[in-house]
């Protein structure tokens, strides 16, 4: 069993569900629930591994002795004495197991990623090395795997034609950085809105949400700064963290215990050997982990920040509209106040259907940002048409344009994902994460049903994105479904019917918890535990 | 109908083989390596199970019967 102590309330759970109710910094139910791996599909899991590796040891050995044809890269005969380049786990990986099963990933669309789109048939003859298109385009695929929270990835509507008229009056390329010729008046308003959205005093946008976190974080922090950074964060906080040239602590994921004894440690023995003070310690945190579903505890996080006196540096990339009433992110979320967190960085690429990433805070650091952040002053500036699709889509959901569309949109995506979280759960899936959120991991486990749930998706008109080693632990592979605004009820009911099915086919209801299916009844405050053993 | 039915079950129980032990993903002749030697190794432990686990059945419960058999006969003696 696994154990969850809250700092709020004295209660020790030992479920591995956690519900949180408190009066006093949780507002409203936090419930969370991280299912263990079944010991069976664990031992299984590794068998299929073994048995994968020794084929892999089998066919590096037949390529190795040319008795077959290497079709992956090699070094040249002269580099034969030099240091192996593709010699480590990665690659071995990468060649024995990945290949097989390639055909489920970098598929070619053909349309709009909207809540339907059309797929490019291709075919491999010998088992994915190369692929062949047959010419035949698959219709009307079911989208539940585009980060379209909002549901403003289409090309019909008010944002395109607002874009379509910007491209006629602007053009498309910049041409410039911001901090030569490429300063447009729109980048200026773009600006304004996101800070009057966001609730801070000014903000900064950028040409991509990668590099937004690669090039700020080394302005920030330098030599001589500690940065506490979740254990699951994302590769473009990892990289930026990197670069600065800062101590990098990790703590555990979503751990307040963790988090306050790095930071205890922090302020009672300073620096390593000199044991000064440090410069200044920043906390890197997501909103939502897009591989867990899980949402930060930012309540703690905030209360913790303010005793020790550390900076806080949220990456909203994938809360930003999709959370809280208004859609304003994770801190409307748990209805806290804006200036608690000192840097508020978040992307248009997922619920506004653009691309492009913003840094949002006080005056005085966005001023700073401006001459001393490398994406400012190197990177080209963000494209017009793009900068329109945002200020629309930004004033939709504000009801700026005069419209609840917006509004509508925002409570759409709250019902989609209860009730697409409620009946996977239900029908006995192992689903990971926060209930709220919309980014929904189904476990699969065992490296051969990953290709093989890709593949029967397909078959049955439904596009997902399946994920393995090394983006998740080597036995906890998954299915990442992304919950959509645009998804209608009846489209939801046809992806669940066939997750159904096809879980059924492959046997991947693994939990050991049942759900009570819900009956009309109010959510009273008494009920702790909604699950049945 | 029946035989069908039954046809389907087994080639789903072969299509969860597959998948359990990978060789859903292996290319043929790979899948036919393995199944060679599963199946080698799974003849030897039915051959050897077949020939020694009645004798040593038979050999245990000798010498539990003695063991608790040679009890009794002690303990009439004594009584008697």
């Amino acid at each position: 069993y696994h154990q969850k102590i809250c700092l709020h309330c004295d209660k020790v759970n030992r479920k591995s569900s956690h519900i949180c109710h408190n009066g006093g910094i949780y507002k409203r139910p936090f419930k969370e629930s991280f299912e263990e791996t079944p010991m069976l599909v664990a031992v299984l899991t590794y068998m299929g591994y073994g048995i994968l590796t020794l084929f892999g040891y089998l066919r590096d050995f037949l390529r190795e002795w040319k008795i077959e044809k290497c079709h992956n890269a090699t070094e040249r005969e002269e580099q034969k004495d030099f240091v192996p380049l593709y010699q480590d786990f990665e690659n071995f990986y990468t060649r024995n197991l990945y290949m097989r099963i390639r055909d489920s990933w970098n598929r070619p669309i053909c349309s709009v990623p909207g809540a339907k789109f059309d797929i490019l048939e291709r075919v491999s003859y010998d088992y994915n090395w190369t692929f062949k298109y047959t010419g035949r385009i698959v219709n009307d695929v079911i989208n539940m795997g585009s980060y379209n929270y909002l549901g403003f990835a289409e090309n019909s509507g008010v944002c395109a034609d607002a874009a379509a008229e910007m491209t006629l009056k602007y053009g498309v390329g910049v041409c410039s950085t911001r901090r030569e010729i490429g300063n447009l008046d729109k980048h200026e308003e773009l600006e304004k809105l996101v800070a009057k959205f966001l609730g801070v005093e000014a903000s900064m946008a950028f040409g991509m949400g990668f590099a937004t976190n690669s090039m700020n974080i080394p302005a920030l922090v330098g030599k001589g700064c500690l940065i506490l950074s979740d254990e699951l964060n994302h590769a473009s906080l990892v990289l930026g963290a990197r670069l600065s040239g800062a101590t990098i602590r990790v703590f555990k994921h979503n751990n307040m215990q963790s988090l306050e004894k790095l930071l205890k440690d922090a302020i009672v023995h300073g620096q390593p050997r000199t044991h000064r003070p440090w410069k200044k310690i920043l906390i890197l945190v997501e909103g939502i982990y897009s591989m867990e579903g899980s949402i930060v505890h930012l309540p703690d996080i905030i209360a913790l920040k303010k005793k020790y006196k550390a900076y806080l540096y949220l990456d909203e990339a994938h809360s930003i509209g999709a959370l809280g009433p208004t859609g304003r992110g994770v801190v409307e979320y748990f209805g806290l106040d804006p200036r608690d967190v000192d840097i508020m960085m978040g992307t248009f690429t997922k619920s506004f259907g653009a691309a492009g990433g913003y840094i949002g805070g006080t005056k005085e650091l966005v001023d700073y940002l401006r001459t001393h952040s490398h994406s400012a002053v190197y990177a080209t500036s963000m494209s017009p048409p793009v900068v329109e699709q945002i200020i629309t889509s930004m004033k939709c959901i504000m009801g700026e344009d005069g419209t609840t569309l917006g509004q509508e949109r925002v409570q759409q995506l709250a019902e989609n994902t209860r009730y697409f979280r409620r009946k996977l759960q239900e029908m006995g899936f192992i689903i990971y994460g926060n209930d709220d959120s919309p980014v929904v991991p189904m476990m699969l486990y065992m490296p051969a049903k990953i290709g093989a749930f890709g593949r029967e998706m397909l078959k049955r008109n439904i596009g997902v994105v399946v994920v393995g080693f090394p983006a998740t632990p080597i036995i906890e592979s998954r299915a990442r479904f992304c919950v959509s605004a645009a998804h209608t009820k009846e489209m939801l009911d046809t992806a669940l019917n066939v997750i159904n099915e096809v879980g059924d086919l492959l046997q991947l209801k693994y939990s050991r918890h049942r759900l009570v299916p819900l009956l009309d009844r109010p959510f009273d405050e008494t009920t702790y535990e909604e699950n049945e053993d | 109908m029946d035989v069908k039915r039954f046809k389907e079950y087994i080639s789903w129980l072969y299509y969860q083989y597959l998948l359990v032990t990978c060789s859903y993903v292996l290319e043929p002749w790979e899948q036919s390596i393995f199944n060679t030697v599963l199946l080698t190794v799974v003849a030897m432990v039915v051959y050897t199970a077949y020939v020694f686990i009645p004798i040593h059945i038979r050999l245990a419960l000798e010498f539990f019967s003695s063991l608790c058999g040679g009890q009794h006969e002690s303990t009439v003696a004594i009584m008697s």
